[in-house]
C-alpha cells in the first residue's frame, strides 16, 4: 500500500464528507492509502487576485507547508499532495506557483510565518485525485472493473477550476478528458455535453441563485439533450449547484426532468463492487438510486 | 526597609513613561511598585483567571508579545501596557436546544469562517494555544479538536484583540467545549458506580478496620499508599 498526503478542506469533512469517504476507499482498491494532513488549515475558497495584499496566501501557504514537514517526518511513499476539491486545488497550485516565481513574496511570507517550524520553498507538488487515476493506469482501472457501467450513459462535467487557469489546470482547458478516460475504464457509455466546461456559477449561489438556476438549467439540459442518465462531478460547490438548485430549477422551468449529478468516486464504487453502505448514494438532492436500481446496478439492502 | 534590601532597580516603560521597578517583578507587582492602583486587570495573581492580559515590547526583537501580567517578568525597557478586556460580542444560546452539528457556529458566531490561517491569534497567546488551529477545527466540524485544542484557554481576549479577520476566538471556543461536553463526550459512570458500590455496602468492612487502627499504623498506611503522583 502506498502512502501519499491527503488534504480535505473544508466541504470535503463536512457537506461533501461521502466524496471524502468514496476517493479513499477508491483509493485503497487501488493500493494506495490517502493521510489526511494532521493540521491543515482552510485554503481560502478563492484565489486572491490581488498582487500586493499577501494575507491572503498565507493559508494555503501553510497548507503547502505543512504538508511538506508531515511527508519528510514519516517518510511517506509519494510526498504529493493529493487533494479531491477543485477550489483547494485551484488555490493550492495557484499559490505554489507564486512562491516558487516571486522570491520576495516567497521571503515576506516565510517572515510572516515565523510560528512554523521550517521555511516553505514551494516544493510540494499538489495533484488532484484525477490526475492519480490518470497514474496508475486506465488499464489498472479497467481491471478492477467487477460491474462495469455499460448500460449508463454518464455526461462529466468540470466547471472552470479544475481546468483554468491553464498553468494550473489537470487537463485541457478547452477539450479536457481525463474524466472521460476514466468512466470509460469503467466502461460507461460517455455523453459529450458541450457545456462541460462552463461555469455553474460558483459563489452566486449564495448572493442571487437565481443567476445559478440559469446557468446549472443550460448545462443540465444541454446534458439530457446529448442523452445523459446522470452527471459526474469533482467540485462540492458544481455538485451543490448542480444538484441541489434543480429545485430552484423546476420552479422557473416548467417541464425540466431532474437528473442525477454524483461525484465520479460514487460510480467508481459502484463499478467496483465495493459496499455501497457508506458511498453517500442518500447524499443527494436528486436521489440516483432509482436510476441504479433501473439499470440494476444497485440493490436495496 | 527597601534600601537593606539592595534590590536592583531596573527602567521599563508603563504606557510610555519611564518607572524604576525591582528586577524580578512581574508585571503586576512592578505597576503597583510605580504607584499605579490596579482595580480592574489584576484577578487572581497566579496565572489562571485572565484578567491581567498585557502587551509588550522588549528590546531584543520585533515583536508584539503577548503575556499575564502576574506570570510575565519584566526586562529592562521593556514597554509595557495592559488589556484588560477585549470588546467581544457573546452569543446567547440555550445549550438544551442547540444542535451540536458542523454549522453551529454560523449562527453563533459566523465571523469564525472569516479566518485568514493567518495564525496571529497563536502568535500573541501567552498560554501557548494553537488559536488557529482550534478555530480551523471549528470551521470543519470537529468540535472535540476545538475543545481540545483550546483546553488551557483563560479567556483573556489577546486574540480577538490581534485578530485581522475581527474573530471572537476565545468565546467560540467556550461554546465548543460547552458543547462537547454535552453532547460529544461520553458521559462517565465512574460516580453512579461508585455510589452503588458504596450503598451496597462494599466498603462498609475495610472502612470498620481502619476505625480500629491506632494511629501509627494509619499513618504508616497512608504514606505506603498507591500513588499516581509523586509528594515532594
Amino acid at each position: 500500500m502506498k502512502r501519499i498526503p491527503y488534504y480535505p478542506g473544508c466541504s470535503l469533512q463536512t457537506k461533501a464528507k461521502h466524496f471524502e469517504t468514496t476517493a479513499m476507499a477508491v483509493a485503497e482498491a487501488l493500493d494506495y492509502e490517502m493521510i489526511t494532513l494532521p493540521r491543515w488549515n482552510c485554503c481560502g475558497a478563492v484565489h486572491s487576485l490581488t498582487s500586493d495584499d499577501l494575507m491572503h496566501h498565507i493559508a494555503p501557504v501553510t497548507t503547502l507547508l505543512r504538508s511538506k514537514e508531515f511527508s519528510e517526518a514519516n517518510q511517506l511513499d509519494d510526498s504529493r499532495l493529493v487533494v479531491l476539491c477543485a477550489m483547494c486545488l485551484n488555490v493550492l497550485k495557484r499559490t505554489n506557483k507564486r512562491v516558487i516565481e516571486l522570491i520576495d513574496d516567497r521571503t515576506k511570507m516565510n517572515d510572516f510565518l515565523y510560528l512554523e517550524s521550517s521555511k516553505y520553498d514551494g516544493s510540494t507538488q499538489v495533484i488532484h485525485f484525477l490526475e492519480l487515476l490518470k497514474e496508475i493506469g486506465w488499464d489498472v482501472l479497467s481491471r478492477k472493473v467487477t460491474h462495469p457501467l455499460s448500460n449508463l450513459s454518464v455526461s462529466p462535467y468540470y466547471g472552470c477550476l479544475l481546468l483554468r487557469p491553464k498553468e494550473v489546470g489537470i487537463d485541457d482547458p478547452e477539450a479536457p478528458v481525463i474524466q472521460e478516460n476514466l468512466l470509460h475504464s469503467l466502461q460507461a457509455k460517455v455523453v459529450e455535453n458541450p457545456l462541460k466546461n462552463r461555469c455553474c456559477g460558483s459563489y452566486h449561489t449564495l448572493a442571487d441563485k437565481q443567476v445559478v438556476v440559469d446557468l446549472s438549467y443550460d448545462i443540465l439540459t444541454n446534458a439530457q439533450k446529448a442523452g445523459a442518465e446522470i452527471i459526474t462531478t469533482s467540485c462540492p460547490l458544481c455538485a451543490f449547484n448542480l444538484d441541489q438548485r434543480q429545485e430552484d430549477i423546476i420552479k422557473k422551468y416548467s417541464g425540466f426532468k431532474k437528473i442525477p449529478v454524483v461525484y465520479f468516486t460514487e460510480l467508481m464504487m459502484i463499478a467496483f463492487g465495493l459496499p455501497l453502505k457508506n458511498a453517500g448514494l442518500d447524499q443527494h438532492y436528486v436521489d440516483p438510486r432509482p436510476l441504479f436500481i433501473e439499470k440494476e446496478m444497485y440493490h436495496e439492502e | 526597609m527597601r534600601n537593606e534590601l539592595e534590590v536592583k532597580l531596573i527602567p521599563i516603560y508603563i504606557l510610555s513613561r519611564k518607572h524604576l521597578v525591582p528586577e524580578g517583578s512581574t508585571i503586576i507587582t512592578a505597576m503597583e511598585y510605580a504607584g499605579f492602583k490596579l482595580k480592574k486587570g489584576i484577578g487572581c495573581r497566579e496565572g489562571f483567571c485572565g484578567a491581567c492580559a498585557s502587551l509588550y515590547r522588549l528590546e531584543t526583537d520585533f515583536k508584539l508579545h503577548g503575556g499575564l501580567g502576574c506570570q510575565t517578568v519584566v526586562q529592562p525597557n521593556m514597554q509595557i501596557v495592559q488589556i484588560p478586556y477585549t470588546p467581544s460580542p457573546k452569543a446567547i444560546y440555550d445549550l438544551e436546544t442547540i444542535n451540536p452539528e458542523e454549522e453551529v457556529f454560523t449562527a453563533t458566531y459566523p465571523e469564525l469562517y472569516r479566518c485568514l490561517s493567518c495564525n496571529t491569534c497563536a502568535k500573541i497567546c501567552p498560554q501557548e494555544i494553537l488559536v488557529m488551529d482550534y478555530v480551523q477545527a471549528g470551521i470543519k466540524g470537529d468540535l472535540a479538536l476545538m475543545a481540545d485544542l483550546s483546553f488551557d484557554c483563560i479567556m483573556c481576549g489577546l486574540c480577538a484583540a490581534r485578530c485581522p479577520a475581527e474573530i471572537t476566538q476565545f468565546n467560540a471556543a467556550l461554546l465548543a467545549r460547552r458543547l462537547f461536553g454535552k453532547y460529544v463526550n461520553k458521559k462517565g459512570r465512574f460516580l453512579e458506580d461508585r455510589i452503588k458500590q458504596i450503598q451496597d455496602g462494599k466498603f462498609e468492612e475495610g472502612y470498620r478496620e481502619l476505625m480500629n487502627l491506632p494511629k501509627e499504623a494509619i499513618t504508616k498506611r497512608y504514606f505506603d499508599r498507591e500513588l499516581n503522583f509523586k509528594i515532594t
